[in-house]
């Protein structure tokens, strides 16, 4: 029993590490309706300009606004370039323009920066602690509480500011929103940071884990099933999903996995996801759409 | 196609104008096939066969495949490599396993194996749609990656986990030559195109049409969704898993799990993307832009002398940024792909000089 109660809390908190990287793709749907695909080449392209720096030795910190500042540029030129020119077309064209985007970022962040593992520490020990008899990661319970910091923090930008209310005002009804004085370049290029600095986040604590190098893009494919099941638009959802398929996994690993030679956590997130689609179609906090003629 | 034109002629008030135009199509497509199925094989030599027509033909049909699904019906996925791997670890296993059965038959039972395993996971479309289905075919392309790797019996408990072609043989003639092969690719592609083009022409091919361009529409008008949509998917399984099946045995003659990774399926959408959705011939267009850009960039950085700048590392990385940077240029400017740009051209020229 307590073994089994290890292996659902790593799962869990190795799911809160997808959530992080759901929450950045959850914003950029809330504000614009576009999945996201480009968030996982954000993620490995923040990381390796952070590790970048921080190996020239720029401090932590200085490092940290400078980065965010690059990912500012970046939002505002990938506004400019891609989103403006493909203003009122349909998601999925969007959805194929990011995916083709993150090949431009993926390869633009390796041309330049290179292709080497970067060592990242972030100074955080990972020995495990016990507690209560069950073994708990200390590099995990840190990442737990950046999450719910980042989360707190981006509800009370939602809920609180102006620019929050007009970004929820855009994601209600784009047409009313920008009726009524909303400039939707500004709250995309807004959006699209936040998005990046919220990417360059997960990319820190994905790098300290397992190294900054280009598999940190594939990140992308981990959080997938998790907006799924959540829902594209909700942040709570995507916390929970995230903790669901983290626990999913690592369950299937342990206990399907020797039964049919080996790890099944490459497909099981899926097969989850699409499970949970036939059920419900718009996710746990997912808002339906509504289909006209 | 030929029935717009047929009434165009008949607007015009000139039928024996529509014979003529109908005639010179039919001159076209002649002269086409000879070309293809007589001249090339005389002319082309090992390496442009082998490392240029063959693949471009290969990618091409598995974007034909793609197509259909996502141009024609407007379903997304991302797992086509998923079911080219089906068609070709399948047609490996019944060469091997069932030998009397000849090529044609194995490509075939190949391919409905895909369509089977397409239908299957492209049930969830019935509930759902747009980059939602992405999940599901996703989900294919990893669980059948894993299958092939983790189960040996598909590879015939080979230690390095590759297929490859056990015997190419049909009515006695050995296919395993390079112009051997590029024939099998030739003519199978030639077939499918021709049914892929008969598909899109008839109620099927109008009533995908129609889901793509408004579901709830085309159900109010009564088409029958559901049948629609994953007859859509086991066409598109069926044309991709038989690419896959020429992929391994027509073009590599050996490949394991890995050669249908996730970056052939993309490899594949971009084909679609780049060549034009809903277009049948765009597809050859993509696939001859996917297969040549690496081959060009690597025959242009020694003749412009760049080799102090541009290594075989950045080479790599230069190649997804020029791919990524077409597709979002053609999603803005020509988002009906290559396929309309070459027929605006030709429109263009067959006007030329008289008008610009």
């Amino acid at each position: 029993m307590v073994f089994f109660l290890n292996v659902l809390i790593a799962g869990l908190l190795a799911g809160l590490m997808y959530a992080l990287v759901a929450i950045g793709f959850v914003l950029i749907y809330k504000a614009s309706g576009v999945f996201n695909f480009a968030q996982g080449s954000m993620v490995l392209f923040s990381a390796l300009t952070f590790v970048t720096l921080n190996e020239q030795g720029v401090p932590f910190w200085l490092a940290f606004l400078i980065t965010s500042a690059i990912l500012v540029v970046g939002a505002v030129i990938i506004e400019w370039l891609v989103l403006r020119p493909l203003v009122n077309r349909s998601p999925d064209t969007l959805f194929m323009a990011t995916l083709g985007l993150s090949f431009v970022i993926n390869g633009l962040a390796q041309l330049i920066l290179g292709t080497d593992v970067h060592e990242l520490d972030l100074g955080i020990e990972d020995v495990p602690l016990n507690l209560f008899g069950l073994q708990l990661s200390q590099f995990d319970l840190f990442t737990s509480a950046v999450a719910i910091v980042l989360v707190v923090g981006l509800a009370l930008l939602f809920g609180k500011t102006r620019v929050g209310i007009s970004l929820r005002a855009v994601a209600d009804d784009t047409l009313a929103a920008q009726s009524i004085g909303i400039r939707l370049p500004r709250i995309w290029r807004i959006v699209w940071s936040v998005s990046g600095v919220v990417a360059l986040i997960a990319g820190l604590l994905w790098g300290d884990r397992q190294g900054v190098q280009f598999s940190l893009s594939l990140v992308v494919l981990k959080a997938m099933p998790v907006l799924i099941i959540g829902g594209f638009s909700s942040i709570p959802g995507a916390i929970l999903a995230g903790l669901l398929v983290g626990a999913t996994e690592n369950l299937g690993d342990i206990y399907i996995g020797p039964l049919v030679h080996g790890s099944v956590s490459t497909w099981l997130a899926y097969i989850l996801a699409t499970g949970f689609l036939l059920v419900r179609p718009n996710g746990l906090f997912g808002e339906p759409a509504i289909q006209r003629v | 196609m030929s029935a717009i034109i047929q009434a165009e002629a008949r607007l015009s008030g000139s039928a024996t104008k529509g014979f003529a135009v109908v005639n010179r199509r039919r001159v076209i497509i002649l002269v086409a096939l000879i070309f293809v199925y007589v001249v090339v094989p005389l002319i082309g030599n090992d390496y442009w066969l082998s490392s240029l027509i063959i693949p471009t033909i290969v990618m091409g049909l598995a974007g034909i495949g793609l197509n259909l699904l996502m141009g024609y019906a407007g379903l997304i996925s991302l797992g086509s490599a998923a079911f080219m791997s089906i068609g070709a670890f399948s047609s490996y296993n019944l060469l091997l396993r069932v030998p009397f059965l000849p090529l044609p038959v194995v490509l075939a039972l190949a391919g409905l194996i895909a369509a089977v395993a397409g239908v299957l996971f492209g049930l969830p479309s019935l509930r759902i749609k747009g980059f939602y289905l992405s999940a599901p075919t996703l989900g294919a392309q990893f669980f059948f990656d894993w299958l092939f790797t983790n189960y040996h019996w598909f590879s015939n408990n080979s230690i390095s986990l590759t297929i490859s072609a056990p015997r190419l043989v049909f009515l006695g003639h050995d296919l395993s030559s390079t112009t051997g092969r590029y024939l099998l690719v030739a003519v199978t592609t030639g077939l499918l195109l021709w049914f892929a083009r008969a598909i899109v022409n008839s109620r099927i091919g109008r009533d995908w049409m129609a889901i793509r361009d408004m579901e709830t529409a085309a159900a109010v008008a009564g088409i029958a969704i559901g049948q629609r949509k994953l007859l859509a998917y086991a066409v598109s399984s069926f044309i991709c898993g038989i690419a896959g099946a020429l992929w391994v045995f027509g073009y590599l003659q050996t490949g394991d799990a890995n050669t249908f990774n996730l970056d052939k399926s993309f490899q594949v959408l971009f084909i679609v993307l780049i060549g034009g959705a809903a277009s049948l011939y765009g597809n050859f267009l993509g696939a001859a832009f996917i297969v040549l850009t690496p081959i060009v960039l690597e025959i242009l950085v020694p003749t412009f002398d760049l080799t102090n700048y541009i290594d075989e590392g950045a080479l790599a990385n230069i190649q997804p940024i020029i791919f990524g940077a077409i597709i979002i240029f053609l999603l803005i400017r020509e988002p009906d792909g290559l396929a309309s740009l070459v027929a605006r051209i030709g429109r263009r020229l067959s006007v030329w000089p008289l008008r610009k």
